[in-house]
């Protein structure tokens, strides 16, 4: 029985009064596992990511990473132990995707620190591990939207390297539609990454709507339906037919093609 | 890379000894004992000379040098916190609150000399402190847009005030002094003056500068910036003071010098790139380097004073004319 790395305890939130988002969401995330959170549009999962994150604080309930409540955490510390891969983000200014990478290093480094040699060597491995070597002296306001995200991973993997203890079993790296801007190519690429994380020991937690990048990657889903509390387990327990069909309103199909699990609709 | 971080710092050094070759070249430049530079046997010997030298040139110098420099640094920090290139570090209420307690003190309180600085001073940070209780008080949108938000509604009432003050004036004492304070220059610095406001100068300089490479995280979006492990908020608040009460106390003593924080942080971005590790320390020195040489044209071209703020907007104004023409040939984005 290992300690859970993130847990939910009756946790609600809304962003207006009485009108709650997620009500008395309940589930505990081991580490080393990928974790799916999916769900119609508008049923809360972005804001499940933002309250993971700290930056929404919940009305009740208590979040926890690693045994601690979240809001206990010093900040450097949750930066260190916790990553968020956004969307997208937008910048004005042209830095190179090197700079832009290099910027997640910053909760390892204190307010008057400048990084060292050291931290660039990081940010240009998380560059290669991502397969964009060739595009780090690139703009960033002239990536495509798959090399930008493909950039704001490798952040992520930069700022979730820490050199003094090489262990990554307390790391969580959130992400929010990884996938929604990659071709086939760049989608395999990243799952094919994830799961290199995840065998290394870090926990994901992501949203995703792409059914077959679940299927592919996910050991546990959360199912969110509006309204109601989610229901939380492993995906062959949870990923069901029966339950998509419920929460998406349109009939859904599982079925086996040259072994593989594939979602069937319309 | 490495090779790319030496030679930004060479570039830094370089441009840093070619502003202290300028500072002695200015400090010797002027129109006595005839228009052109002083020479240095004439500076030993000569007891008025030595005086010029001591008492007006090297205050007004240094003045010029800080207050390029603290507008550029102010300006580039601005930018980068709203996200937005075309930002000056008087926008948030402090440019239109200086003009307009100049103004005041000229039309109510007799316009004694530092009366109009304090009185400058003063309503500089009521601007500031005004924009900021507002932006805390609106209930929309993120904080960087309330920020904007007031101080442009501070700024309006501020620059309305200056109108009705102006209309008040008398137009043959009064509003000529105001037009003057307006337009900007240095030839009233004096040595009390300079070191009344140098500690705040250099501190907002030095917190600015030690932020530099910090600044990068905090123009990201702040719920990014929150993932990064940064209490943004706290930071923010920090830079902006940092950048705004210098600036403040410097217009109060040199009147409205437009177009060196608006343009200096586009320059150098230009040279040294957007990662403010190296393109803050550029805008600052490229900042002094730019008002010290408007500074000595004001001084020296003409028997009278050129008010300082008309040769920094024209100046300022041709080469934004210029950058952009230039990034014309840029492809297309």
């Amino acid at each position: 029985m290992t300690a859970p790395i993130l847990s939910f305890q009756q946790v609600s939130f809304g962003y207006q009064p009485n009108h709650p988002i997620l009500t008395d969401v309940d589930f505990a995330l081991k580490p080393g596992r990928i974790a799916a959170i999916l769900g119609p549009n508008g049923a809360g999962k972005t804001t499940l990511l933002s309250l993971t994150l700290g930056w929404l604080s919940a009305w009740k309930g208590e979040i926890q990473l690693a045994g601690t409540p979240l809001c206990a955490l010093p900040p450097r510390e949750r930066g260190q132990r916790m990553a968020l891969v956004p969307q997208s983000e937008h910048t004005p200014f042209d830095y190179t995707v090197l700079e832009y990478v290099l910027l997640g290093r910053a909760p390892h480094l204190s307010p008057l620190e400048m990084p060292s040699a050291q931290d660039v060597e990081i940010a240009q491995d998380a560059i290669e591990q991502i397969g964009l070597e060739n595009l780090a002296q690139r703009p960033v306001p002239q990536l495509s939207g798959g090399e930008h995200q493909l950039m704001l991973l490798a952040r992520a993997l930069t700022q979730l390297t820490n050199l003094r203890s090489p262990t990554s079993n307390y790391h969580l790296l959130l992400l929010d539609e990884p996938t929604s801007h990659l071709d086939l190519h760049n989608k395999s690429r990243i799952i094919e990454v994830l799961r290199r994380l995840r065998n290394s020991g870090v926990t994901i937690l992501m949203t995703n709507h792409e059914p077959d990048v679940v299927l592919a990657l996910a050991d546990d889903v959360l199912l969110m339906q509006p309204g109601q509390s989610p229901t939380f387990g492993p995906l062959d327990a949870v990923f069901t037919a029966e339950a998509l069909t419920r929460i998406y309103g349109i009939p859904i199909r599982l079925a086996q093609v040259d072994g593989h699990k594939q979602v069937l609709w319309t | 890379m490495p090779s790319h971080e030496l030679t930004k710092n060479r570039s830094l050094l370089l441009l840093l000894a070619a502003v202290f070759v300028l500072f002695v070249l200015s400090a010797l430049l002027g129109r006595y004992p005839a228009p052109g530079f002083l020479s240095p046997v004439q500076l030993a010997s000569d007891e008025l000379a030595q005086r010029l030298f001591f008492n007006l040139r090297l205050p007004r110098l240094l003045t010029a040098l800080l207050l390029g420099m603290t507008l550029s640094a102010a300006g580039m920090v601005f930018q980068l916190l709203f996200s937005n290139p075309l930002v000056e570090p008087g926008f948030l209420g402090v440019s239109q609150g200086a003009a307009f307690g100049a103004a005041f003190s000229i039309v109510f309180l007799g316009g004694a000399a530092f009366l109009t600085q304090a009185s400058a001073i003063g309503f500089a940070l009521a601007g500031l402190a005004f924009s900021y209780l507002l932006a805390r008080r609106l209930r929309y949108g993120g904080w960087i847009l309330r920020l904007v938000l007031a101080g442009i509604a501070v700024s309006a009432l501020f620059s309305a005030g200056l109108g009705l003050l102006k209309y008040l004036a008398d137009p043959l004492t009064q509003l000529p002094e105001i037009t003057f304070w307006l337009l900007g220059g240095l030839a009233s610095v004096t040595w009390a003056k300079l070191t009344g406001i140098l500690p705040l100068v250099l501190a907002g300089l030095a917190v600015m500068y030690i932020f530099r490479w910090r600044l990068n995280l905090l123009a990201l979006n702040e719920q990014t910036s929150f993932s990064l492990g940064l209490a943004p908020g706290r930071e923010r608040i920090l830079l902006i003071f940092a950048a705004v009460l210098p600036t403040a106390v410097l217009i109060s003593i040199s009147g409205m010098v437009g177009w060196v924080g608006l343009i200096m942080p586009h320059i150098a971005r230009r040279l040294f790139r957007t990662d403010t590790r190296y393109s803050l320390p550029a805008a600052m020195l490229l900042g002094g380097t730019f008002t010290m040489l408007c500074d000595n044209l004001a001084r020296t071209l003409l028997a009278g004073e050129i008010p300082l703020g008309i040769l920094t907007a024209l100046f300022g104004a041709l080469i934004f004319l210029l950058l952009m023409t230039l990034q014309q040939a840029k492809p297309q984005k």
